[in-house]
């Protein structure tokens, strides 16, 4: 019975950050304050590190004993790069770590930083994957034949069969542009050493357990005498998750000063050296039958993976996940594929929001509104042909889909948006020399996986399970500590709810303790939109150990059979009568008076949970108009239909979807890290990389369906990357649809003025 | 991204402030006005100014008023003194619409009408209402005072007559009469960014032509300015979408357009294009 699931109540972690009463890193006061000082080239050799007289900074040549992070997939075609906490004889982007300097404030620091003389003999970098892959390109590693970092291949065996046999084929190239999932608040990190010898780092992290494990690693130091706090964080969207080199440093620099250092990024820092993403060439070819069934697809995936791998998901993350996820919500049975990483001289790529499926997304559904052109279909139509309507569904690639709706949200999707008045408005809009256009993308997200999708990845460090250590303490309330880490998710409502329920008590008297490796168990932290399946999981899982629990020692209390105990709340009753007892009675009873009861005292419980996953789905319907003199976009209206199985808190869940969509519409429309041809970076401000405004996002309009399916206990599906993943397609393809009357296309993002300028130019020539 | 040091001088009157100028400025020193766009430049150490002036606190400088047929702007008025009209009529009318399109609320709430022109940004708003209309900057330095005419005012990127060591103590605008008519235009990349293209045209129509045209553009090339053959095309004729056509292409092909990493200069022409345009027809409107 549910009573809290499902309700939209506010978020209990609002009231503090709405006041200002957050509590994040940069508040600490530190002792010290370092800066790091940063390659100003690509590529080149480190001559000589001169520091200011009397000022402290460590180079390399101090970290004894420090390991480089190496981060290993368990791949025969994957080479493992490494990377030193500071610059050993090379650099390897504009941004790299050379030097740490101290000072006592921020501002000190970086006076200090600015005197440091670095003398670096320049190389020729290489910036591209089409300059990596050339024959005579300089290697970034050392050691390493060519730049190629992973490289995966499959075809199935009828893929030949099938292409031969089909009644055309159509291509699409699409470019996805290097982005950088910009959070509100920069990195940062604050190591504190106490005399037990022991250090607290306080820092923004997304796996406050693993930073714990990966920094002791690194420093050789016992993971006993490092306690990893992650306090409030201000968004991370993946930047957080992989480890920070600078966070080991800071850690590395308390112990070796037996004092409290702090670092804040800078923005600049941050866009620069801070984790890249997205950047990726995938060419699509669809063969179709004469009733334009995709029958047989092949890919070809090029990321450039920047000059390191990030920690733990390697430099293989988005080229294997566009691998094994290109085909999409579509029944394709054939499929053949390479996709490659490529290093090059630019900042390290790590997973942000979303993993590829942005680009991979991009380049199913421009192929099917190609495809829907040369049949001379609509757009909805040759997506209704393809669509995966039968579950559970086995990709070519063998993942399966579990229960989904792909085809019913595109229709919730189409009802709401009424295409066929649009349509008259488009063409009586062209008369009047404006240019309307609608994009559809439709998508499924795979989320909430356990740690049989990380092994088959192949990854050394193998995450995916959950484990929550739930007590109801003798005064009633519930303490649920968890392994995974929200920072902005919400988690601590949506957890609330879950338990709640299935105790049978008010949400208000349940508290999630989370981001404090002391307090908490083991656990992968936040991130691939599995916090609220596995952790939820992992909870209901306690919350009903502790409800059985609870249920026998009323029914001691009560003196009545077990089965009769009801619980509600929070009140235990024999069903049907008026004898009745307070949960909170119970609880201290159960501590308090613990002899009576055949029990182990106390009531604390502990779960884990570890699915294999599910896929939730999402129609996104853009509508613009494209002012073809400036070649600026507007979105007139944006809508989502969306399916991830039960809403556990409704309001929060469109809060995903509403900042999902609007980091989509930035990647389609706005954001771009561009480096020069000398390996300079140009987008170092945010006036440079051009995040969108409240101005540049439309309203949404959000409809939902709640398919159930068995491949997660609590019903709900993940949704936090969902945004992000279809919005670009959506609006790639709306402009493209407005561009039709020019026989413009365009198949790059960010679709910025000057791309769009630049295809109206070539359609015209 | 911390400023470097810097000694911050609070001044009470423009004889202090010229006085703090002539000792300062030669070893870095800087008036702090609004500070929206000195303050980031010294975070991102662009600017390392060793001692700022600040004026803020200087009394009467913060109220545009009329004098002499002349609006005269001080300077410590902000931006956002111009959301309402300063003074009735078309002039008053057009600050108000310009001022939309400068960056965003908390910034004009601080940012000045002077410390944008001294501050010369190819891309804002204010240097071409001042060439525009033509108006005049009043310096003043230790050794007196000195009118410069907008047309001399500008001389590159971020680069002005203005000497070291004076200061810019206010803006002078004719006043416009009933009748004047504006139109302006701007094309941006977001809400509140720098301008990439921007057109200020103004004229009085009168028996049905247009009489003492003008037209000024920003954002396209280092300085704004005004173009008086173009504004000759104009003057004489009824207003119409043929010949705001025409004229759009002539400034178009008078330019040599900036390029930058977002805008290449084909772009750039075909936005000054777009924005002339819409500028011209907005003068109808
Ligand atoms: C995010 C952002 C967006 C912006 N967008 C726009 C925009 O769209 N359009 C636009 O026009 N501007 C924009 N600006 C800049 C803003 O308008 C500034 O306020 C303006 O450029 C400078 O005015 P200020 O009073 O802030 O001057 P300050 O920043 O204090 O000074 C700027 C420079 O002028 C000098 N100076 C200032 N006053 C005087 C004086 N009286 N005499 C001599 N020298 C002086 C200073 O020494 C300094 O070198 C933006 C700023 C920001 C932060």
């Amino acid at each position: 019975m549910t009573t809290w699931v499902g309700r939209s109540i506010r978020r209990f972690e609002d009231p503090a950050l709405v006041r200002g009463q957050g509590r994040f890193t940069a508040d600490l006061p530190a002792a010290r304050w370092v800066r790091f000082v940063r390659s100003p080239v690509a590529s080149g050799l480190v001559e000589r590190i001169t520091p200011p007289a009397g000022s402290v900074c460590i180079t390399h040549a101090d970290l004894v004993g420090v390991r480089p992070i190496k981060p290993m997939l368990d791949r025969f075609d994957y080479v493992p790069i490494e990377q030193p906490l500071l610059a050993k004889a090379c650099v390897r982007y504009v941004g790299d770590l050379v030097a740490a300097v101290l000072g006592t404030t921020a501002a000190d620091a970086e006076d200090i930083a600015d005197q440091v003389l670095l003398d670096i003999t320049a190389l020729q970098p290489v910036m591209d994957t089409p300059s990596a892959l050339a024959e005579d390109a300089p290697v970034v590693h050392a050691g390493m034949s060519d730049n190629i970092v992973v490289r995966a291949q499959m075809c199935t065996p009828g893929h030949a069969q099938a292409w031969a046999a089909a009644d055309r084929i159509i291509d699409c190239d699409i470019r996805s542009h290097r982005q950088s999932g910009q959070p509100i608040e920069a990195r940062a990190a604050h190591a504190a050493w106490d005399s037990s010898g022991r250090v607290t780092l306080t820092c923004t992290a997304q796996m406050p357990h693993l930073m714990r494990t990966a920094i002791a690693d690194l420093l050789d130091m016992p993971e006993a005498d490092l306690r990893v706090v992650a306090p409030d964080v201000g968004g991370g969207f993946g930047q957080k998750m992989s480890l920070a080199p600078e966070y080991a440093l800071v850690v590395w620099l308390a112990r070796k000063f037996r004092t409290s250092i702090a670092w804040v990024e800078d923005r600049r820092e941050n866009l620069m050296a801070s984790f890249h993403s997205r950047d990726l060439a995938i060419s699509v070819q669809g063969a179709f039958d004469a009733q334009a069934r995709l029958v047989a697809l092949s890919g070809d995936v090029l990321a450039n993976v920047g000059a390191y791998a990030p920690y733990p998901n390697t430099a293989a993350v988005e080229p294997l996940m566009s691998f094994a996820e290109l085909p999409g919500p579509y029944a394709v049975a054939e499929y053949a594929c390479l996709a490659r990483g490529v290093v090059t001289n630019t900042c390290a790529s790590a997973p942000y929001r979303g993993v590829s499926r942005p680009a991979l997304t991009l380049a199913m559904e421009r192929l099917m509104d190609k495809a829907a052109r040369s049949f001379g279909l609509l757009p909805e139509e040759i997506r209704r042909r393809n669509l995966v309507q039968q579950f559970p569904h086995t990709s070519p690639t063998g993942l399966i889909y579990d229960t989904a709706s792909y085809r019913e949200t595109m229709e919730l999707a189409l009802r709401v948006a009424d295409l066929t008045r649009f349509r008259q408005r488009q063409v009586t809009a062209r008369v009047e020399k404006r240019y309307l256009g609608v994009g559809i993308a439709t998508f499924c997200e795979r989320t909430g996986y356990g740690s049989p999708a990380f092994a088959a990845r192949g990854m050394g460090v193998t995450p995916g399970w959950e484990t929550v250590q739930l007590a109801m303490d003798p005064s009633g309330f519930v303490e649920a500590r968890i392994g995974a880490s929200p920072h902005g998710q919400g988690l601590r409502t949506t957890l609330a709810q879950i338990i709640a329920d299935a105790v049978g008590i008010v949400p208000e008297r349940v508290r999630i303790i989370h981001g404090d490796t002391d307090r908490t168990p083991y656990g992968w932290g936040t991130f691939a939109s599995r916090s609220l399946v596995i952790s939820g999981g992992a909870c209901l899982i306690a919350a009903q150990q502790l409800h059985t629990r609870l249920c026998r020692v009323a029914s001691i209390m009560l003196e009545a059979a077990e089965a009769d105990i009801e619980l509600r709340d929070g009140i235990a009753r024999v069903a049907g009568t008026d004898r009745t007892i307070a949960i909170a009675d119970i609880a201290r009873a159960s501590y308090h008076g613990a002899h009576r009861f055949a029990e182990s005292p106390g009531l604390q419980e502990t779960a884990s949970y570890d699915p294999l996953g599910t896929f939730s789905n999402a129609t996104h319907i853009a509508f613009v108009d494209v002012d073809v003199e400036t070649c600026a976009v507007r979105i007139e209206r944006f809508i989502v239909a969306e399916d991830a199985g039960r809403l556990i808190n409704p309001m929060i869940v469109d809060g995903q979807i509403r900042g999902g969509v609007a980091q989509g519409i930035a990647n389609a429309l706005y954001e771009e890290i561009v480096y020069d041809e000398h390996g300079d970076i140009l987008t170092t401000t945010l006036a440079d990389f051009l995040m969108p405004t409240a101005h540049e996002i439309p309203p949404l309009e959000i409809h939902h369906l709640e398919t159930l399916s068995d491949a997660s206990i609590i019903g709900a599906k993940g949704l936090g990357e969902g945004g992000t993943i279809g919005a670009p397609a959506a609006v790639l393809n709306a402009i493209n649809d407005a561009l039709q009357p020019f026989g413009a296309e365009l198949d790059a993002m960010p679709a910025t003025p000057l791309r769009i300028h630049d295809a109206l130019r070539a359609a015209r020539t | 991204m911390k400023p470097s040091s810097f000694t911050h001088h609070e001044v009470g009157s423009i004889d202090e402030a010229v006085a703090a100028l002539a000792r300062f400025s030669a070893e870095g020193g800087r008036i702090l006005a609004g500070g929206q766009s000195l303050v980031p430049m010294m975070a991102f150490r662009l600017a390392q100014p060793t001692h700022l002036i600040d004026i803020n606190r200087i009394p009467g400088l913060d109220r545009p008023r009329l004098e002499a047929g002349e609006l005269v702007i001080p300077a410590c008025v902000r931006h956002a003194g111009f959301h309402q009209q300063v003074i009735p009529g078309p002039l008053g009318d057009m600050l108000a619409t310009v001022v939309r399109h400068i960056a965003h609320v908390p910034i004009r709430n601080r940012g000045t009408f002077c410390g944008s022109i001294a501050h010369a940004d190819p891309s804002a708003e204010w240097p071409v209402v001042l060439v525009a209309l033509d108006g005049v900057v009043v310096a003043r330095g230790v050794a007196g005072t000195r009118e410069i005419p907008a047309a001399a005012f500008f001389q590159g990127i971020m680069t002005t007559a203005l000497a070291e060591h004076e200061m810019l103590t206010e803006i002078r605008l004719p006043n416009a009469a009933a009748g004047q008519r504006y139109g302006f235009c701007e094309h941006a990349r977001r809400a509140g960014d720098y301008a990439q293209a921007i057109a200020l045209a103004g004229w009085r129509i009168s028996e049905g032509v247009i009489r003492q045209a003008r037209l000024a553009i920003g954002g396209v090339e280092p300085t704004p300015r005004r173009l008086p053959a173009v504004e000759a095309l104009l003057d004489g004729h009824a207003p119409n979408d043929a010949l705001f056509s025409e004229v759009a292409d002539a400034v178009a092909h008078c330019v040599t357009p900036m390029e930058d990493p977002q805008v290449s200069a084909s772009l750039r022409r075909d936005l000054l294009r777009a924005t002339t345009r819409r500028a011209l027809q907005r003068a109808c409107a």
